[in-house]
């Protein structure tokens, strides 16, 4: 296996994510065997391909995503966007504290 | 008047020869929804004010004899990944259980324009992530044709409906095959257009470089009478195309004689069901005798698609899904100490297996470390794709294939093997790598009378050609 219990702690964290024994378990053996099947990318030599940046546009057609003017236009009135807020106060969501005692 | 045989078209003229209402339409709509959706599971939320609210208005344009717009009294469903203000949107989560969007996705405003009565929401893998539809938090959806299979996925409820005579046409999101699999499993037509083509503004995001709405129709030409009416430049997108936007009707009813078609042996190879394979190639030969040439050529860089696919969506999803923390909308856990706490109390109770796994795969690519390795390496693949299918298009002016390598499998099958689950998407992944339009046709029945779809995939922007050689598979289709 080349997926521990550590690499799957590890991205646990950088993913926000908590996941329960049991879900670390099955985690580490789907990773490890679709990582295994993405393994057969290194059959191919890319070592002078560019990496794909946009899909369209490559065909000397860059003018078709042109940038929007930068001009100043309404946005979403506060009252709206807290609608959906799980805690709101006034103006702000609330949460709960952010440092420790 | 029967809705489960209507056409946009069909619709339209109904409507103003006064055969019918749209609020008539509206009412047997909803009738046969309460009747048969609580076995089929295609619709999650049903907006019936909204909806009789436009077909009255539909309804008072018809009484003056005023022209009605083109999709005129058309009852539609949108798949639960596109925000309806004042609609619950899912995106088939229980993160998004309770949200209502306080704005209208660009597609869906313009069906409204259009005249389009929107009867609901349709279900859908969470976040439109599966192949089968039964990632869904809200139940898996069934197929139709076969009550014990799945309708595909990841629009599974959006193909089902149409399939079932729910709704006249619905609208898809496409990322890996999500528009055109469902298509094929139910015996509709589902169409992806280009990237950038209809935009994305009020799409709820899984891959950017690779999602896309597109229709799923009971016809070709309301295919194109759909994309016509979405297609176009949104300055809230900023991939959406500049690109002028042709009658797509008419360019559909061209006919094929002349037009060189591309055949790719390496979508006909290994795990190709041979009933699927005799379908397919039986109208193959059949555009062959109305005068298209049959052109063999080779996508040798095929067998990459999925692996690449499964880093650049999972990456890209990584990052799309860091927004769901229960902060601002959505699922917020109530047993949190701290605010770290709360952010991953909240994934963790609210997101699903399947979204959990591809967050995990998308950040460990992404993570230090391995970015060259996965993610990097498989953009640099993807231009490879691209580049397959730049020569192909030298040859040809578009390629056929089958649409997925099965007919719909049993609702449990697929569901506990993900490496399985993602080779039904082999066929597809590809188009939506490149960048490319695709479009899923009816083109026979298994045996035991599940529906075959045949893929036609087009160049850049040519949508005309796409649909033009469905139109073909479908005309002469007919006994």
């Amino acid at each position: 296996m080349r997926i521990t219990d550590k690499d799957v702690a590890y991205v646990a964290d950088l993913a926000n994510l908590e996941l329960t024994d049991q879900e670390r378990q099955r985690m580490v053996k789907d990773l490890d065997s679709i990582l295994t099947y993405i393994d057969r990318l290194n059959q191919l030599d890319t070592a002078n391909v560019p990496p794909m940046a946009q899909v369209c546009g490559t065909d000397g057609r860059s003018d078709v995503t042109p940038f929007r003017e930068d001009t100043p236009r309404p946005s979403l009135p506060h009252e709206e966007a807290l609608k959906n807020a799980p805690a709101a106060s006034a103006d702000f969501f609330r949460v709960p504290k952010v440092i420790e005692k | 008047m029967d809705v489960t045989t209507l056409t946009i078209a069909s619709t339209r003229s109904a409507i103003a020869e006064k055969k019918t209402t749209a609020v008539q339409l509206v009412e047997s709509s909803y009738k046969k929804i309460k009747a048969e959706n609580p076995e089929i599971n295609a619709w999650l939320t049903l907006c019936e004010d909204r909806a009789m609210a436009q077909a009255q208005r539909m309804d008072q344009l018809a009484a003056k004899g005023d022209p009605l717009p083109p999709l005129a009294g058309v009852p539609m469903g949108i798949k639960d990944v596109m925000v309806t203000r004042g609609v619950r949107t899912t995106a088939g989560s229980k993160i998004l259980e309770s949200f209502i969007p306080p704005y209208d996705c660009t597609a869906v405003a313009r069906l409204e324009s259009a005249g389009a009565v929107i009867l609901g929401k349709m279900n859908c893998d969470e976040f439109a992530m599966g192949s089968s539809n039964e990632n869904s938090a809200y139940g898996p959806v069934r197929n139709p044709r076969d009550k014990s299979r799945v309708p595909g996925g990841s629009s599974g409820g959006s193909a089902a409906a149409v399939a079932a005579g729910m709704a006249v046409a619905t609208l898809g999101s496409d990322t890996g095959g999500s528009i055109r699999q469902p298509a094929s499993f139910c015996g509709v037509v589902g169409l992806m257009p280009t990237y950038g083509r209809i935009s994305r503004y009020g799409l709820i995001a899984f891959a950017s470089s690779l999602d896309h709405i597109g229709p799923l129709t009971r016809s070709v030409q309301d295919a194109a009478i759909l994309l016509r009416v979405m297609a176009g430049h949104d300055p809230m997108d900023s991939t959406s195309a500049k690109a002028p936007v042709p009658d797509y009707e008419q360019e559909m009813a061209k006919p094929v004689k002349g037009l060189r078609l591309g055949v790719p042996k390496e979508y006909f190879g290994e795990g190709l069901e041979p009933e699927v394979r005799a379908a397919v190639e039986a109208s193959i030969a059949k555009l062959q005798g109305v005068g298209a040439e049959i052109v063999p050529v080779s996508l040798p860089h095929t067998e990459y698609a999925v692996p690449t696919y499964y880093v650049i969506a999972t990456a890209e999803a990584s990052a799309n899904l860091a927004r769901y923390d229960g902060v601002r909308y959505g699922y917020r856990s109530q047993n949190s100490r701290t605010l770290a706490d709360m952010y991953r109390n909240s994934r963790d109770e609210a997101f699903g297996a399947e979204v959990k796994r591809r967050i995990m795969l998308g950040t460990y690519a992404l993570s230090s470390g391995y970015y060259d390795a996965y993610y990097l390496k498989a953009q640099r693949v993807r231009t490879l794709l691209a580049r397959d299918f730049n020569e192909a298009f030298q040859k040809v002016g578009a390629i056929v294939t089958p649409t997925a390598p099965t007919a719909a499998f049993k609702i449990g099958e697929k569901a506990d093997d993900p490496l399985a689950m993602y080779l039904a998407d082999i066929y597809t992944v590809t188009a939506d790598l490149v960048g490319i339009p695709g479009i899923s046709v009816p083109c026979g029945k298994t045996s035991s009378g599940l529906p075959i779809g045949l893929q036609v995939l087009g160049k850049h922007f040519d949508e005309s050609t796409v649909l033009r050689v469905a139109r073909a598979v479908e005309t002469h289709l007919q006994p």
